[in-house]
């Protein structure tokens, strides 16, 4: 066997401090730099002097390695700088303070990113968080909590990611939560998830550490811009990313004189995620390369055409919203159904007043959708569907167009379902999820009662559920009968009926001793873990029940609720 | 003067301040000629133009007159000026270093006064308008009214002019509270405080009737009252409403603009300029051409603009697998954030919220231990969903989990719970053993503690509680004899020779042998001579136990011979051949806890002379001379013939409540108080081989059958568990020990279930007895 020694280090932290006379916040952004996380030691007691108090543990070769990190000393010039520049502050030298300012020391962080993700394919792994973060901070307002440049930055890097996502269409679920908006890609492979705060001014709380949160911005906004280089790189885009040439024709007549600056304008441009973007190889439109076909055998072959059907929904997918006209009003959240519907291969506009890049009108004939959330609207065109945002997010998660019934104005909406959520055999599954499904298989939508009929076909699972799950307790139950019997017989007699001996039964019950019998003789450790597991499952289950039972409840009330409102009618 | 006013003054404090920080900084480029930059000022102002001299009356005016003392500062700067006059003025006479700007700023001031002489014509024609006010200044300014406005003072000293009377100089007069005087005279003379001694009545009848009251002020250098005049009054009039003290004044007149942008004819001052403001400075052409010399030698360089903007490139564009460090190996990559479930949605599913009752739980419930870290909200349309206010907080929890969570790769255990249950061979082949209930012996009014059944397998003798032994057929339940005894019995015991017909009875301090007279009536008569037939040995020995002879009502009942003991007897237990019977006295305290009785022979012998523990039952090996006695948590087994103690088990429980021997002898059970039965194979270790927690609560009994590999355990949960337990001949193949049946039967009184079982001598049904005074066959 392989036995890896660790060299444990009483309070590693204490160590670095000792040997390279660093400040705790310089270790503290080394150790985020670096990705050097703690340990927890096999025996803690041994190596905490025999006492069991929490403590963090470093290895001893992690804390090596970042002292031969060369942005150390750029970290010590940087302390430096920060001495010298206070203290022409002080004495108020104010050539000194802009001399120094133009010779601030500045480092890199390309080769932690290269030494930390060696690969291309490991750095689009970790992406997550610097989504969500670098998304954070590009909401941030441009005061206060931290450098204006960054939060530049960010935005850029994120309107970059976005118009990626947007041309290789690699969007796949996206999720209205309380939280925010949850996105999912599938980039090279790699399933990709990140959030974005609903549109609101940031309450910034006391009891957050900002130079944590801005350490981190500095890796992941590094990390984010070598992962877009690289991936426009794929997709033949040009990078910083250009609109393509017509697109920037038409925007470029309009609204040219509201920004002061021709960047912020391009920059503002990019970010009304509108236009496509500027390739270095012009494309072409029936690129769809087919698949090498190579004879597979058996299991392999099953494989195959299982992948090929899998990418043949995701191309439906990808193509969802083509040859669709939508319209956002006003106080829809504009940049995400933007966003969405791009992915999607959908048109989109807005109100030119909104913001810049719309490319039509509201009063454009061609519109299919109109996107409103307000329970009712003044002015409505006939050939179109007015229709809540929901809509959209409802149908990606769905990979079908679906009925719009359901999401006119005023309507109450159908649940909003986490596309994330994979039920397992036992789990209990939402009707409308159910309902969902069918729509993908194709089945017509049907009547109410076809819905009180599965909604009754789905307890009887439960109950299925209950009695495979606790037998003891349907034993028990059938004990009570029998006592019940019994005790009915001692009181009257009836005649007697030939009670016919269900064989099944029978059958189980004596299995259901004989596991029973076999417990008992279970080692203790074996036993333990037995009882854990069953536990948890019951646990599941009891959940799942429980669920079941709220909805019913809920379900039965909304009837009669419904009942009453048909008698006062009549 | 071409610049424009302001243009000058602005320019002027910049230079001013960067003067002060070369000097301050003293960097070697001004080290050298930080002398001259005063002879440079010099020639600046001779030049005319920008020059610093005239300049720094400017700045005199802007910074309230620190270093000069001329007309325009008195004029304007009214709160200040006459107190820094006399000082200025001392200044300028005595000269003392303060520094060597100031120095030299006034070295600029002096020859400036004769240039400026045209300017000061104007100022007169306009003081000239103005009022005198000549009179006693000096008596009014302390009291808060200033008056400037006064004559040129070029033309009289100001020192001379004013009225010294004190020399005391500018102090708080408070000092001099305490003494007679008020300060000193010019000849040094003491000057006394005015004589005064109004009190406060003096002081009101001097307002009620003086008119002048209200315009007399006291002068707190000589302490003499003044009376103020009609101007006087006015201006502090004029001054409380925020207007000049002038009256004539005009302070919306026309600016005149001395140095506008319009060349004059004549100069502004009449100076001839320098000899150095035509030539081309030797010190500015070194500093240039040095600064040549170093550019072409490439020692300076043109700055290069800095790049704010990160720039990206293909960082991954040749991945080399050499670089990959070793120790990347060994990262553990972040798990990723939790995906998000139905309750997180803007708008769940009905039974995703929370109900009134969960809710109140959630709040009340510490955020750490919260299943879910918010409460799911239904909200009717996008438009309502307010921003989420702890967003931020779990982004930065999550940075925190990122760099200081310990990462650990964690082997899942993913076990199908049903590989974890041990394969037994099924119970239906290790048939037969009882399965159900099949009889029930009631008769019983308390609880049965002990049962026995004959060596035939007819009878079946039970004691209880109630001070009864009762004697039962097994095959039809009837209760054929009861016997009443002097106490609860604690134990029964069925003589295992077949040719004896006796019954060992135990109560309190007593142990009773009794003849049930049942079955085969040739076996009880013989039995009966065998007890009678007892002759009474020579010497009679000291014994601990009294052996008498039952008479009497008792005979006829069936007591034969009555063993009174010393102790309570708790079990008692015979031999296999049926001649020995061991009891059991537990006392912690004393030697004499197991006594050996030999009936034939009337003998008692105390076989242990130490007491080592709480003796909880003892039994006799079925075959060999040995003796099992249970203490507590040990097991020992004597050999009787060599009487040495020949094995020590360990149980590993806290109580041993019973003991059973296997009829071939190698195998002990135990049960425990704390649940456990332990199996022992003598041939193997004084441990347990096998230890089963079958039962939820403490055994009671445990038992082996005599023919079939079956033993039974009865315990405080109410249930008779009976295992399969085979024994091999083969002493490599371990004993099989597989549980077969649960019987469920008896009823839990008083917290106490089965007490005792037994089984058939030759078929496989067991007896149990329990707390509910029944006795119950399973077969």
């Amino acid at each position: 066997m392989f036995r890896r020694i660790f060299h444990w280090q009483f309070s590693a932290l204490v160590y670095i401090r000792v040997r390279m006379r660093l400040s705790h916040s310089i270790q503290r952004r080394l150790c985020i730099l670096k990705g050097i996380y703690p340990h927890e030691p096999k025996h803690k007691k041994k190596v905490n002097k025999g006492s069991t108090a929490p403590r963090t543990f470093y290895l001893l070769k992690d804390i090596r390695f970042l002292l031969h990190e060369p942005i150390v000393g750029k970290f010590r010039e940087y302390k430096i700088f920060v001495r010298k520049l206070r203290k022409a502050y002080g004495k108020a030298e104010w050539s000194g303070v802009q001399r120094m300012k133009e010779n601030k020391p500045a480092y890199k962080l390309d080769h932690i990113i290269k030494e930390r993700y060696p690969t291309f394919i490991d750095a689009v792994r970790d992406v997550d968080d610097a989504l969500s973060m670098s998304f954070l901070f590009s909401t941030f307002a441009r005061t206060g909590k931290c450098h204006v440049q960054t939060i530049q930055l960010c935005r850029r890097l994120s309107v970059e990611w976005m118009n990626y996502i947007i041309a290789s269409r690699s969007l796949r679920k996206v999720f209205l939560s309380i939280k925010g908006i949850y996105y999912q890609a599938e980039v090279l492979g790699q399933t990709i998830t990140w959030i974005i705060p609903y549109q609101f001014a940031h309450d910034h709380p006391t009891d957050v550490d900002y130079r944590v949160m801005a350490t981190f911005t500095e890796l992941y906004t590094t990390l984010l811009g070598f992962v877009n280089f690289r991936l426009y790189q794929t997709l033949n885009l040009v990078y910083p990313p250009k609109l393509d040439g017509q697109g920037e024709f038409s925007l470029k007549s309009e609204c040219e004189e509201d920004y002061a600056l021709e960047s912020e304008s391009y920059s503002e441009k990019l970010s009304a995620l509108s236009a496509s973007l500027a390739r270095t190889v012009p494309l072409v439109e029936d690129e769809e390369a087919e698949l090498d076909l190579f004879p597979a055998e058996g299991e392999d072959l099953e494989k195959m055409e299982a992948r090929e059907k899998i990418e043949l929904e995701q191309n439906e997918q990808k193509k969802l919203f083509e040859g669709l006209k939508l319209f956002l009003n006003r106080e829809v959240p504009r940049e995400s159904l933007a966003f969405v519907i791009r992915c999607f291969g959908g048109q989109v506009s807005w109100d030119k007043s909104l913001c810049i890049g719309s490319t039509y009108d509201e009063t454009d004939e061609t519109i299919t959708h109109h996107i409103v959330d307000r329970p009712t609207i003044d002015k409505q065109y006939i050939n179109r569907y007015y229709i809540q945002p929901q809509w959209v997010y409802d149908c990606v998660n769905g990979k079908i167009l679906l009925p719009v019934e359901e999401y006119f104005l005023g309507v109450t909406l159908p649940p909003h379902l986490s596309p994330f959520v994979e039920e397992s055999e036992g789990d209990y599954v939402p009707p409308e999820k159910l309902k969902l499904q069918a729509l993908q298989r194709g089945e017509k939508p049907q009547a109410e009662d076809d819905e009180e009929e599965e909604e009754e076909e789905e307890e009887d699972d439960d109950d299925e559920d209950d009695q495979s799950e606790d037998e003891d307790e349907a034993n028990l139950a059938e004990m009570e009968e029998k006592r019940a019997q019994g005790k009915s017989l001692s009181v009257k007699v009836t005649p007697g009926k030939v009670k016919p001996e269900n064989r099944m039964r029978a059958e189980q019950e004596e299995k259901a001793e004989e596991k029973r019998l076999a417990i008992m003789m279970m080692k203790k450790k074996e036993k333990y873990l037995y009882d854990k597991i069953m536990f948890g499952k019951k646990r599941h289950v009891r959940e799942a029940n429980k669920l079941a039972a709220k909805r019913k409840a809920h379900d039965d009330s909304n009837k009669a609720d419904k009942k009453k409102k048909k008698k006062k009618k009549c | 003067m071409r610049p424009t006013h302001s243009g000058t003054m602005s320019k002027l404090k910049n230079k001013k301040r960067n003067l002060e920080e070369n000097e301050d900084e003293q960097l070697p480029i001004f080290d050298k000629d930080g002398g001259k930059d005063a002879h440079l000022d010099d020639g600046d102002e001779d030049q005319g133009d920008l020059s610093d001299g005239e300049e720094s009356v400017f700045s005199g005016l802007e910074e309230s007159g620190s270093e000069s003392d001329d007309e325009e500062e008195e004029e304007e700067d009214e709160e200040d000026g006459s107190e820094e006059k006399s000082s200025d003025i001392e200044e300028n006479q005595t000269a003392d270093g303060d520094g060597d700007d100031q120095l030299s700023a006034k070295e600029v001031i002096k020859p400036q006064t004769d240039g400026q002489n045209s300017k000061e014509e104007k100022k007169k024609k306009k003081a000239a308008g103005k009022e005198g006010g000549e009179e006693s200044v000096a008596s009014v300014r302390d009291s808060g009214l200033q008056i400037s406005s006064q004559v040129d003072e070029y033309e009289h000293d100001t020192s001379d002019e004013e009225d010294i009377r004190n020399t005391v100089g500018n102090i708080p007069m408070e000092w001099y509270k305490d003494y007679p005087h008020i300060g000193y005279d010019l000849e040094g003379k003491k000057i006394f405080k005015p004589i005064r001694n109004k009190d406060e009545l003096d002081e009101f009848l001097d307002k009620m009737e003086n008119p002048d009251y209200w315009r007399t002020v006291q002068d707190k250098m000589t302490g003499a009252d003044i009376r103020l005049s009609d101007e006087q009054v006015d201006l502090v009039h004029r001054l409380q409403q925020g207007k000049f003290g002038d009256v004539n004044f005009n302070e919306y007149e026309p600016a005149i603009d001395f140095f506008s942008n319009e060349v004059m004819i004549h100069p502004v001052t009449n100076r001839p300029q320098d000899k150095r403001s035509f030539i081309p400075s030797l010190i500015e052409k070194e500093k240039v051409g040095k600064l040549v010399h170093a550019i072409k030698m490439g020692w300076i360089k043109p700055r290069r603009p800095k790049e704010t903007t990160p720039q990206y490139y293909d960082l991954w564009a040749k991945e080399d697998p050499n670089s990959i460090l070793g120790r990347h190996k060994m990262h553990v990559p972040a798990p990723k954030m939790k995906l998000p479930g139905h309750e997180e949605s803007y708008n769940p599913p009905p039974e995703y919220l929370l109900s009134e009752e969960e809710r109140l739980a959630w709040e009340q419930q510490d955020p750490e231990y919260r299943k879910l870290s918010f409460l799911p909200q239904k909200f009717a349309c996008l438009r309502a969903v307010p921003a989420y206010s702890r967003f931020i907080h779990e982004q930065f929890e999550r940075c925190l989990d990122l760099y200081l969570c310990p990462r650990q790769r964690k082997m899942r255990v993913n076990v199908n719970p049903e590989d974890l249950i041990p394969k037994l061979p099924k119970p239906k082949d290790l048939q037969p053993f009882p399965t159900t209930q099949s009889l029930v012996y009631r008769g019983h009014s308390s609880l049965v503690r002990s049962i026995s059944i004959s060596p035939s397998g007819q009878w079946l003798v039970s004691g209880s509680d109630d001070c009864t032994v009762r004697f039962w057929e097994v095959s039809t339940a009837r209760c054929l004899k009861t016997v009443e005894v002097g106490g609860a019995v604690k134990g029964v015991a069925w003589n295992p020779n077949p040719s004896i017909c006796l019954v060992a009875v135990s109560y309190d301090d007593t142990v009773v042998l009794l003849n049930p007279g049942l079955g085969d009536r040739l076996v009880c008569t013989a039995t009966d001579q065998l007890i009678s037939s007892y002759e009474e040995p020579e010497e009679v020995m000291d014994q601990s136990v009294q052996w008498a002879v039952a008479e009497g009502e008792g005979h006829e009942q069936g007591h034969r011979l009555i063993l009174k003991h010393p102790k309570a007897v708790r079990q008692v237990t015979w031999h296999g051949k049926g001649d020995y019977l061991a009891c059991v006295m537990p006392d912690n305290g004393s030697s004499l806890q197991v006594v050996i009785h030999q009936v034939s022979k009337r003998r008692t012998q105390n076989p242990f002379r130490k007491n080592k523990g709480l003796v909880q039952c003892v039994s006799f090996h079925p075959i060999r001379p040995y003796f099992f006695v249970a203490t507590q948590r040990y097991v020992r087994v004597y050999n009787l013939i060599k009487q040495e103690l020949t094995k020590k088990l360990m149980a590993n429980c806290k109580w041993i409540s019973s003991m059973a021997i296997h009829p071939g002898g190698d195998n002990v059970i135990c049960g425990s108080y704390d649940c456990r039965l332990a199996w022992f194979d003598l041939d193997l270790s004084t441990k347990p081989y096998k230890v089963l927690r079958h039962h939820k609560k403490a055994l009671r009994s445990v038992a082996y059958h005599r023919h079939y590999p079956l033993f039974a355990s009865g315990s405080d949960d109410g249930s008779v568990i009976v295992c399969h337990g085979m024994v091999y001949n083969d002493l490599l193949q371990n004993p099989l020990i597989v549980p077969v049946k649960v019987l469920k039967g008896h009823t839990i009184t008083h917290d106490l279930g089965v007490l005792d079982v037994t089984f058939h001598p030759t078929q496989p049904w067991v007896f149990s007895s329990g707390a509910d005074g029944t006795v119950r066959l399973f077969t």
